[in-house]
């Protein structure tokens, strides 16, 4: 689809947001809108049959540190059924930078997410599994943002917490004995 | 010929320590010298690669360098029954803990070698991310220099690993 025709079509399906359309190096139709519009645009941009954004490619964060809006997240949406691509751009605050979750539109969204939390700390609200995701569990601070300390020096973590209880494990050895005695 | 001793050397003959006599078909030497030569001729290492140098290590262990001269060349899938960890590559604090559990499985004698400047000492990685040098994690017998290190270099390093074998009175 042609990108003048893509963008008609965005506007007209979405009347009540403002869309930003932004310029881009590539081919691709960049376009721009408030953090508070993405629960009711993004299940349209999904379900449209004009636009049938059905993939979620990717989920990306910005940090423009130390500009206002600091924080951008990027969704790069596919639309395998009219083969064409569009990527949204949201700006958020830098003080407490939080957008709702899009999992409930594509499920592949969850990762995703997890991942812009752990290293951008950008909150996704009603996210179903609000973990980090490369970091370690009890890591702290968001290793992306740009006032990050990258060179901190900390002690390597060499144990994993326990997995299983002492009783379990127990359990386990005394079922594994039992399995062995009968083969 | 008549009577010759020799005290055979590399990898490959009768140790330093044993005797060997040409005209009589029997070795003389100590159990300790023999468990030696048994731990360095066959240092099998775990199958532990980590990042770019693992490409190295595979090339050590492969027909043009060919690790076998040695007796290390079989790489085991399980730490239960390898000697040796390569650490090939930086280590991730993330990849740490894994590491250790590795290295603890692996049953005793074991070793360790730290390959490449970024298992060393964190490379050129000097981030929150990597770890700054494996011996924070496990002990390292041998370190190999390098970015990454050439098989050759990874060759003498389990060469001079073979020596530190052969130097140590086996527990």
């Amino acid at each position: 689809m042609e990108a003048q025709a893509l963008e008609h079509t965005l506007r007209e399906a979405l009347p009540e947001v403002p869309i930003e359309r932004l310029p881009s190096v590539d081919l691709h139709v960049t376009i721009s809108i408030p953090g508070q519009s993405v629960p009711e645009a993004m299940p349209i941009l999904c379900r449209h049959p004009g636009l049938r954004f059905t993939f979620l490619a990717d989920v990306g964060g910005v940090d423009f540190w130390p500009r206002e809006p600091r924080f951008e997240v990027v969704y790069t949406l596919v639309s395998i059924e009219h083969r064409h691509r569009l990527r949204v751009r949201v700006r958020l605050d830098g003080a407490d930078p939080h957008v709702t979750t899009v999992s409930s539109v594509w499920p592949g969204a969850v990762w995703l997410e997890r991942e812009v939390w752990d290293l951008f700390g950008i909150v996704f609200d009603g996210h179903p599994d609000p973990r980090r995701l490369l970091m370690p569990d009890d890591w702290e601070g968001h290793p992306l943002r740009k006032d990050y300390p990258v060179q901190i020096r900390l002690k390597p973590q060499t144990a994993e917490p326990m997995q299983v209880t002492p009783e379990e494990f127990r359990a386990n050895v005394a079922r594994d004995r039992l399995v062995r005695r009968h083969q | 010929m008549m009577g010759r001793h020799e005290s055979g050397v590399g990898a490959g003959g009768p140790g330093p320590g044993m005797e060997f006599d040409a005209n009589i078909p029997v070795l003389t030497t100590t159990v300790e010298k023999m468990v030696q030569w048994a731990r360095r001729s066959s240092i099998w290492p775990v199958t532990f690669g980590l990042a770019c140098c693992a490409i190295e290590m595979m090339a050590m262990s492969c027909g043009r360098y060919d690790i076998a001269r040695f007796g290390a060349e079989v790489f085991r899938g399980s730490p239960r029954q390898s000697d040796l960890m390569i650490v090939a590559g930086r280590v991730s604090r993330k990849m740490a803990p894994a590491l250790r559990r590795i290295y603890d499985q692996m049953p005793e004698p074991k070793w360790v070698i730290s390959m490449g400047a970024c298992a060393s000492i964190g490379g050129v990685f000097d981030n929150y991310a990597v770890v700054q040098g494996v011996d924070q994690v496990v002990p390292v017998d041998v370190y190999v220099p390098g970015c990454p290190p050439r098989p050759e270099s990874l060759i003498y390093g389990i060469v001079q690993l073979q020596r530190k074998i052969s130097s140590r009175k086996p527990v």
